[in-house]
């Protein structure tokens, strides 16, 4: 059943992709759709990209375990959307044409822009793939029934050959109905969920909240903050801070995000299609706020964590629950639906991420840097043929980098990788904001200063986490010794008794202490960014062409001819 | 462009758009905050089930349905004319 809803989802698309593929055949077609989408379609294709089996799955079952820490991300996730409207979406529309390389290329120097926003972009991306596609892998052989290291492989293989299929032939026309599809699967199963779960308390949200807090045995608590982040220590207390900041100032860089400005005609359309993006992505989090709490009243935090420890089958017990319980046909309706839904919504956003980096590959550094070394077209028929050449690379770069990205997260498949949605968003806003910002409203920002802030947010990013618990797991006065399992043991190469592990799924080492105790890196990350852009500026003799800038301000205000 | 329509309409936007940016990411940090320093505050029960943390939470929902809908108008009301006739006569 949940076979047969799955395999139709991707006939269905695959339909779409074959059919948007005929109407594929400029530049503009291929990365934007021929800028030919609505606001409402763009709205709905923003809430496709953007909201992923993380949120959907992954705040579930952080709300079902740990109550209200899980509503902390919903919170992040929608803020955000007010930096993307005020500040970015409509100067970006009218500035740029394919790419976030693209304004930043507009008022600096071409190469060593185009390059630093392209290893970004193209860095972001992946990063965020693995996390998706490992994640996907697990979430769909738990769907399935299907167990074994075999089954996970072919998994990420199946996702990561779909990914390619509907980036290389559907380009952005076919990308985004596979995602306004997928926002109209996932709006509607989860408002159906939601009626279920408060119909069953009388529409009355406190007997909700109650019920969750009596089941989950931690009582008033569990509404409370704190139960995640933990309620001892200054660091975990500076990591949530860490982690609410990255979270809003990082969707307004993210590739697959900034890339959707781009389909629309004009900067009112943009605005428009921000706007019907955060009434939908407000409401969906609305309702995995119920759904998450909905799962811990109704199927108890205990029974999913036995099911899979990581949480992130909440959505689907809750489903098969309210359809009437395993074993009844509408529990396995219910279950093989939403089931679908997580399927469909893995596979819209590595789409959108797929597209994304292929076309900062061809675009920014192909078309830019490497090609001619970048010198501009001489005639027309020169250009007609750049285009084309330019096309046929970001297929073949969505190739390289689908299959890259499959490779990485076979190897990654037993890691919890979860962590690299943050460190995605982190970058996101330490690389990426500052010089999206900068370019679109400082006067004096200059190339040096743009490359300096993007490549010391990518470093200063990772750097924290490669020092991080994440990947060095000791126990520390901010990490106290857990107790391990046999396995656990086993793994870390330690006796079962011992004291000194504070984190068993540490990536490096599970006894060496992590020098800085923070998961993410935001807090550091994200100000060395903003201010390595401005030192950069600041601190070199060349000067900022201030009379590019002008007019580059004029058009990214008034609009013009950015066609 | 010296056009001094151009100067307004830059001020416009920059006069809305960055105090907007400041109010809304205070409220935010103010908010992680609050969770992260006054637990006691945010576990006072208001009614039922429903504390203070969860009402803030909301808010969170609201004032950025609020801001999103407020700047919409602003825009459509004092931006986009001025904008459309600054392109007008640029595309001539």
């Amino acid at each position: 059943m949940t076979i047969a809803l799955f395999l139709l989802f991707v006939a269905g698309t695959l339909g779409i992709t074959i059919w948007a593929s005929r109407s594929n055949r400029t530049a503009a077609d291929f990365y934007t759709g021929g800028r030919a989408f609505s606001p409402v379609q763009n709205g709905l294709a923003i809430g496709g990209d953007y909201m992923s089996a993380a949120s959907f799955l992954g705040i579930a079952g952080i709300i079902a375990f740990t109550g209200y820490d899980g509503f902390l991300y919903s919170i992040g996730f929608l803020v955000a959307w007010l930096v993307a409207l005020l500040l970015v979406a409509e100067p970006l529309r009218n500035s740029g044409r394919f790419t976030m390389g693209d304004v930043l290329a507009a008022r600096m120097r071409q190469r060593p822009v185009r390059t630093a926003a392209g290893v970004s972009t193209i860095v972001v991306s992946i990063f965020y793939l693995v996390a998706q596609m490992v994640g996907a892998a697990s979430v769909v052989s738990l769907l399935l029934g299907v167990t074994g290291d075999a089954a996970k492989i072919w998994v990420i293989a199946g996702v990561g050959l779909l990914m390619i299929f509907y980036v290389t032939v559907g380009g952005m026309k076919g990308t985004t109905w596979v995602q306004i599809v997928k926002a109209c699967l996932l709006m509607g199963g989860a408002a159906l969920m939601t009626v279920l779960v408060l119909a069953k308390f009388d529409f009355n949200l406190s007997d909700l909240l109650g019920a969750a807090a009596a089941k989950s045995g931690k009582g008033e608590a569990f509404l409370q903050p704190g139960l995640k982040y933990g309620a001892t220590d200054a660091w975990s207390k500076l990591d949530l801070i860490s982690l609410g900041f990255a979270l809003v100032l990082g969707t307004a860089g993210l590739p697959h995000i900034l890339v959707r400005f781009y389909t629309v005609p004009t900067a009112r359309a943009a605005r428009r299609s921000v706007v019907w993006a955060i009434g939908l992505i407000g409401a969906f989090y609305l309702m995995t706020l119920v759904l998450g709490f909905g799962a811990a009243a109704l199927v108890g935090g205990a029974a999913i964590k036995k099911a899979d420890p990581s949480g992130n089958t909440a959505a689907t017990r809750l489903a098969e629950v309210l359809g009437g319980g395993a074993g009844t046909t509408g529990g396995s309706i219910m279950l093989a639906f939403i089931a679908a839904v997580a399927f469909a919504t893995i596979l819209a956003v590595v789409a959108g991420l797929t597209l994304a980096s292929s076309s900062s590959f061809a675009h920014d550094l192909y078309a830019n840097v490497f090609r001619r070394g970048g010198a501009p077209a001489r005639d027309a028929a020169q250009k007609e043929a750049d285009d084309k050449g330019e096309v046929k690379v970001a297929r073949l770069s969505a190739v390289v980098i689908g299959a890259v990205s499959i490779v990485l997260s076979i190897f990654a498949r037993d890691l919890n990788v979860a962590f690299l949605v943050a460190l995605a968003f982190a970058i996101a806003a330490s690389a990426n904001l500052p010089a999206i910002g900068f370019s679109l409203f400082w006067r004096k920002f200059n190339t040096r200063g743009a490359t300096t802030g993007i490549y010391a947010g990518l470093v200063a990013a990772i750097g924290v986490v490669a020092l991080s618990p994440i990947c060095w797991g000791g126990a520390s006065s901010t990490k106290p010794a857990v107790k391990l399992t046999a396995t656990q043991a086993a793994e870390c190469g330690v006796p079962a008794n011992s004291a000194k592990v504070g984190n068993p799924t540490a990536l490096f080492s599970c006894t060496a202490v992590a020098p800085i105790p923070l998961d993410n890196p935001g807090l550091v990350s994200i100000p060395v960014g903003f201010l390595a852009a401005a030192a950069g500026t600041l601190l070199t003799r060349r000067r900022s062409d201030e009379d590019t800038y002008d007019a580059f301000e004029v058009r990214s205000l008034v609009g013009s001819d950015a066609r | 462009m010296s056009d001094p329509r151009f100067a307004e309409l830059r001020g416009r936007f920059r006069r809305f758009t960055f105090p907007m940016t400041v109010l809304f990411l205070a409220w935010f940090a103010a908010y992680v905050l609050l969770s992260a320093y006054a637990r006691d505050f945010m576990a006072v029960r208001v009614f039922g089930h429903i504390n203070v943390a969860l009402l803030l939470g909301l808010g969170q929902f609201a004032s950025t349905f609020l801001i999103a809908g407020l700047y919409a108008r602003f825009a459509r009301r004092s931006l986009d004319p001025l904008a459309a006739e600054l392109r007008g006569e640029g595309s001539r």
